[in-house]
C-alpha cells in the first residue's frame, strides 16, 4: 500500500530527530488522577502563555524603537497604523497579565498541596525565581511604551531598590544606568526585556520542566489513589482545553478592552493622580502608602522592604522548613501561613483600587 | 607542598584569573559611565506675571524638577518637586494650598514641611527673587 504524503513526511522527521521515541515516553509517562488533580493544568497553561509571549514579543521587535524620543510614538504607529499591531500587542499585554495571575495560581495550588516536600525542593525553588523573572519581565516591559504611567512607576520602582541598606543607591545607579529615569534606563530595561531574562527564563523553564519530568506530578499528602492516566495523548488533550479556553478569553479581551498606549511620558510634569503599578505589584504599593514614616526610629518604608525581602526568603526555603510535609504529614501550621499570605496579598490588593484615597 | 597539588592550584589559579579577566570588563561595562553632575545652582523659572496668585509651575532644575508656587497672597516659593517618599513628582493643589504626592498619598506644606503620608523628610525649598522681568530661583546652601 501506498504511503501517504502526511505519514512520508512523518517517517521523514522520525528517522532525524526519532519522533516514535518521544511519543512513546509521552504514552509511558503516566499522570495521577485523583480529585485535586485540576491543579495540575496551570503548569502547561504558564508554559502556553509563555510561547504566545515570546512569538508577540518577536513581532512587536520588528516596529518597536527603545529611544525615548520614538519608543512611544513607535508603540503608538504599532496601534494605529500597523496591520493587526493592535491585536499583537494586545495580545502581549493581557497575556502578560493573566500569565503572571496563573503563575500565582499555579504556586498558591503548589504551596497548599506541599508538591514542595521532598524530592521536589528544586523544582519549588525554580519556580519562585520563575515567577520573580515574570515580575520583572513585567516591569521591564512596562517602561517599554515610555508613558507617563510606567515613567512614574519605574521611579518608584527603582527608588525602592534604592532604599536597600548598604547597596541601593549604587544597586539604583546601575539598573537606572544614571541619577534617574532616562534614555539609558530605557536601553537597559530593553535589553533586559527582550536578550537577558528571555535567556535566563529558558534555562530556568527547561530546568523546571526537566525536574518536573524526572520527578513526575506529586500527590497531596494523603491522596491513596492510585488512578493514572498516560500524559499523551489524555493529559495533553485536556490541557489543551484550559489552553483554549484562555486563548478565547485574552481573544474577547483583546477586541473589546485593547491595551492603552497613554500619555507620553514627561520627565517633568506632575505625576498624574491615581497613578498604580501593574496589578502584581499593588499589594506592595499599597504596604509601602499605610506604613508610618518612622518605626521605632527606623524608616517605615525601609522596614516594609526589609519585610517583603525576608517574606520572599522564607517562601523560597519553605521546602526545606516544613519538615513535617518532607516526611508525608500534613503540616496544617504551613497551610495557615499560606491562607494568610494569600489573603493578605488579595486584600491590599482589593484595597488599591477600592480605598484610592488609603 | 607535592607537585600535583601545585600543578592542581597553579591551574586552578590560572582558570580563575581568566574568568575573571573576562568578567572584570564586562562588570565594568555594566556599570553606568560617570557623568559630570554640577548641580546647577540657579535658574529662571518663570517671568514676572506668568503665574496667577493660587497657580504652581513646575520647571527644571539641574537633573532635577522643582515647583514655582504663587500664593493666593501673591508670595512666590520654590520647592524640589521631588517627592522624599519614592521619588514621584509632587503637584499642587489650589483648593488646599498644599503640594500632593499621587503615589502614596504624601501632602506637604508649601514651606515643604510634610502634613500626611508616608514622606520621611520635607522637600528641599529654595530661594526666589525677581530679577528684572525674571523669577529666579537658587539654591540655599
Amino acid at each position: 500500500m501506498a504511503k501517504t504524503p502526511g505519514r512520508a513526511v512523518f517517517e521523514f522527521l522520525d528517522e532525524r530527530f526519532l519522533l516514535s521515541d518521544i511519543i512513546t515516553f509521552g504514552r509511558k509517562k503516566m499522570v495521577p488522577e485523583h480529585r485535586q488533580s485540576f491543579w495540575y493544568f496551570f503548569g502547561g497553561i504558564c508554559l502556553f502563555l509563555t510561547g504566545i509571549q515570546v512569538a508577540t514579543g518577536l513581532l512587536l521587535l520588528l516596529y518597536y524603537t527603545p529611544h525615548v524620543d520614538f519608543a512611544h510614538e513607535s508603540v503608538q504607529f504599532i496601534m494605529s497604523q500597523v496591520k493587526f499591531g493592535w491585536l499583537i500587542r494586545s495580545v502581549h499585554s493581557w497575556t502578560a497579565n493573566i500569565l503572571i495571575g496563573v503563575i500565582f495560581v499555579h504556586m498558591f495550588s503548589t504551596f497548599f498541596l506541599k508538591a514542595y516536600r521532598k524530592p521536589r525542593e528544586l523544582t519549588w525553588m525554580t519556580g519562585f525565581f520563575l515567577l520573580v523573572m515574570f515580575m520583572a519581565f513585567g516591569f521591564s516591559g512596562y517602561l517599554l511604551p515610555w508613558n507617563e504611567l510606567s515613567y512614574f512607576a519605574t521611579r518608584v520602582g527603582t527608588d525602592i531598590a534604592g532604599s536597600l541598606p548598604l547597596i541601593g543607591k549604587w544597586l539604583k545607579t546601575v539598573i537606572l544606568g544614571g541619577p534617574d529615569v532616562s534614555q539609558a534606563t530605557l536601553s537597559r530595561f530593553f535589553w533586559f526585556h527582550v536578550a537577558l531574562l528571555p535567556l535566563a527564563a529558558l534555562a530556568f523553564i527547561g530546568l523546571h520542566v526537566l525536574l518536573v519530568q524526572t520527578l513526575g506530578m506529586s500527590k497531596p499528602v494523603g491522596v491513596r489513589e492510585k488512578r493514572e492516566i498516560p500524559f499523551f495523548p489524555d493529559f495533553l488533550l485536556k490541557d489543551a482545553v484550559g489552553w483554549t479556553l484562555i486563548l478565547v478569553l485574552v481573544g474577547v479581551l483583546c477586541v473589546f478592552l485593547p491595551w492603552e498606549v497613554g500619555p507620553k511620558a514627561d520627565p517633568f510634569a506632575p505625576t498624574p493622580l491615581g497613578i498604580k503599578p501593574e496589578w502584581y505589584f499593588t499589594f506592595m504599593f499599597t504596604t509601602l502608602k499605610i506604613v508610618p514614616p518612622h518605626i521605632l526610629g527606623v524608616e517605615g518604608e525601609m522596614l516594609a522592604i526589609l519585610g517583603f525581602l525576608a517574606g520572599g526568603l522564607l517562601w523560597l526555603l519553605v521546602p526545606f522548613l516544613d519538615r513535617r510535609a518532607a516526611r508525608d504529614e500534613r503540616s496544617p501550621v504551613f497551610t495557615w501561613a499560606g491562607l494568610a499570605v494569600a489573603l493578605y496579598i488579595i486584600v491590599m490588593t482589593v484595597l488599591t483600587y477600592t480605598v484610592p484615597k488609603l | 607542598m607535592k607537585r600535583r597539588n601545585f600543578v592542581n592550584l597553579f591551574l586552578g589559579g590560572s582558570l580563575l584569573a581568566t574568568v575573571a579577566a573576562f568578567l572584570y570588563p564586562v562588570v565594568r561595562y555594566l556599570l553606568p559611565a560617570k557623568q559630570a553632575s554640577a548641580a546647577q545652582q540657579k535658574v529662571t523659572a518663570a517671568k514676572v506675571g506668568e503665574l496667577p496668585p493660587n497657580s504652581a509651575k513646575s520647571f527644571r532644575f539641574g537633573s532635577s524638577v522643582a515647583v514655582l508656587v504663587n500664593t493666593a497672597e501673591g508670595q512666590l516659593v520654590a520647592l524640589s518637586a521631588v517627592c522624599t517618599h519614592l521619588t514621584c513628582t509632587v503637584r499642587f493643589e489650589s483648593d488646599t494650598a498644599t503640594l500632593f504626592c499621587p503615589c502614596h498619598n504624601g501632602r506637604f506644606d508649601l514651606g515643604g514641611n510634610v502634613l500626611s503620608g508616608p514622606p520621611p523628610a520635607p522637600l528641599e525649598t529654595y530661594r526666589v527673587e525677581v530679577a528684572g522681568e525674571d523669577i529666579v530661583v537658587s539654591r540655599k546652601s
